[in-house]
């Protein structure tokens, strides 16, 4: 794009980014501060991710972007047109196809390989803040990995609750040392984490933080042995493939109770669809 | 004597980020060997060290340079404009032989992150002494072979190993080769 630099950011900006993304990966969780810059779009709109997404994409990758699993939301188109047009790097949907994946709040149905990147948009990567307002006292928690407030809390929604009462933002341990907020994909999400073959990357620009997960490194999340950690699932299959492994989003359908469970990824439904997979909601003609 | 200093990256913007992507994949999946190219280097730097330096070095980042390998000394500064401080100021080294780990900053149990990288330009990567490595980033170990690493450079490791999260970060480089150590990999002869 004529005005400005390959992929928006300055050089100097990327070599900085480069830099952190360099000590996060080599520190598995730990969150890295970063100059975060002003960007052309507002904190909150997935700065931190288009931030390392723009570091790291050179002409040969292919982009994906998600929003919710949806690859034609409002987020998702904008950034992706963002770096069609400062980097006029090719884009796709299609989930295997893409080199660098760029998400907010979801993992792809489908299992990314390992000449992937993922990319997590986080509002807040400070798994402890709301247990803790103070960054220099959750800092000094790290330091120490002393994360028993966290576990106090979880304690607390099973003697409150009965169960563990987080469906999103689920904490996570990381290589057994640092309390890591997954950004807010659902807790369904979250074994994907664990051993993926892909590169994990987390980008906060309102917060200036990145952290990191390598590829094939153990991430637990958090339970206890009495109650362990399960993912919560709509119980449904999809209405529109019938998928019974795919996490779900519930759609109102009318003003009299009518509810639709479809896959939140949408690639993952419009493939299976493709291959003729109908769900009890599905219509044959718009499979075909 | 020439008096002209050969150019950086032929092409800035993309060389420098296939030279990033490349040092990334290594520090991902350490052991993993990369090629990279887009730049003549000054003696006595090979093509991946020169490349290294030209995509992480800045203003912002004191380095620390081997006093052998002062005849590029002018190019690093021209081409980066990283200042040049001692070895316990820097953020990265680079170096011809392995320094002694301990006379770097490792970085803070808070902020771990601010801690060296070394540079380290070897002799060969791929042939030589075998590294088993285990860790994130490996599903299962791999080996490494390096020739130009100090014969006591596994007890070297551990003992940087052990002050993890703190520790250094090693990038190695042979001709225009390089691979990546992060600080919590595990190193045992192969």
């Amino acid at each position: 794009m004529k005005g400005y630099n390959f992929a928006y950011l300055d050089e100097q900006t990327k070599r900085m980014i480069r830099r952190a993304l360099l000590k996060a990966v080599a520190i598995p969780g730990h969150q890295v501060p970063f100059g975060s810059r002003e960007m052309p779009l507002p904190y909150g709109w997935g700065t931190g991710g288009i931030q390392i997404t723009a570091a790291i994409l050179g002409a040969s990758d292919v982009l994906k972007v998600i929003d919710q699993g949806a690859d034609d939301t409002t987020n998702a188109v904008s950034i992706r047109r963002f770096f069609a047009r400062t980097a006029n790097v090719a884009t796709t949907t299609r989930t295997d196809e893409a080199s660098v994946i760029q998400t907010r709040h979801r993992i792809p149905e489908k299992q990314l390989n390992e000449d992937q990147i993922i990319v997590y948009q986080v509002p807040q990567p400070e798994p402890l803040f709301r247990l803790e307002s103070s960054r220099i006292e959750t800092k000094r928690m790290h330091g120490l990995a002393d994360y028993g407030l966290m576990h106090v809390k979880l304690y607390e929604d099973i003697a409150r609750f009965g169960q563990i009462s987080i469906s999103y933002d689920y904490p996570v341990m990381v290589n057994g040392r640092y309390l890591m907020s997954p950004s807010p994909i659902p807790s369904f999400d979250n074994p994907k984490m664990h051993m993926m073959p892909a590169l994990q990357l987390f980008g906060a620009g309102r917060e200036k933080r990145i952290y990191a997960i390598p590829p094939w490194t153990e991430v637990r999340s958090l339970d206890f042995e009495d109650h362990p950690f399960r993912a919560i699932n709509a119980p449904d299959p999809c209405g529109l493939c019938g998928a019974t492994d795919s996490y779900l989003d519930e759609v109102v359908t009318d003003d009299k109770g009518g509810r639709l469970f479809v896959c939140s990824d949408t690639d993952h439904c419009a493939e299976r669809r493709a291959q003729g997979h109908i769900g009890a909601d599905g219509m044959r003609d718009a499979a075909e | 004597m020439m008096d002209t200093l050969s150019p950086g990256f032929g092409d800035p913007v993309a060389d420098s980020q296939a030279c990033f992507r490349a040092v990334l994949d290594a520090m991902s999946r350490p052991g993993r060997v990369a090629r990279v190219a887009g730049v003549v280097p000054p003696a006595p730097l090979g093509v991946a060290a020169a490349a290294v330096a030209l995509c992480l070095f800045d203003h912002e980042t004191p380095i620390w340079l081997d006093p052998r390998a002062d005849a590029c000394a002018d190019w690093i500064g021209f081409h980066t404009g990283a200042p040049r401080v001692e070895l316990d100021r820097a953020s990265f080294a680079l170096a011809l032989s392995l320094p002694d780990f301990a006379s770097l900053t490792a970085g803070t149990h808070e902020s771990p992150e601010q801690s060296a990288t070394i540079v380290l330009q070897v002799a060969s990567i791929g042939t030589g002494s075998a590294f088993r490595l285990s860790g994130p980033g490996l599903r299962t170990p791999t080996v490494l072979r390096v020739t130009g690493l100090p014969d006591d450079f596994v007890a070297r490791w551990d003992a940087n190993r052990a002050l993890f999260p703190r520790g250094i970060d090693l990038v190695l480089c042979a001709d225009d080769r390089l691979t990546a150590l992060p600080r919590g990999i595990r190193i045992e002869e192969g």
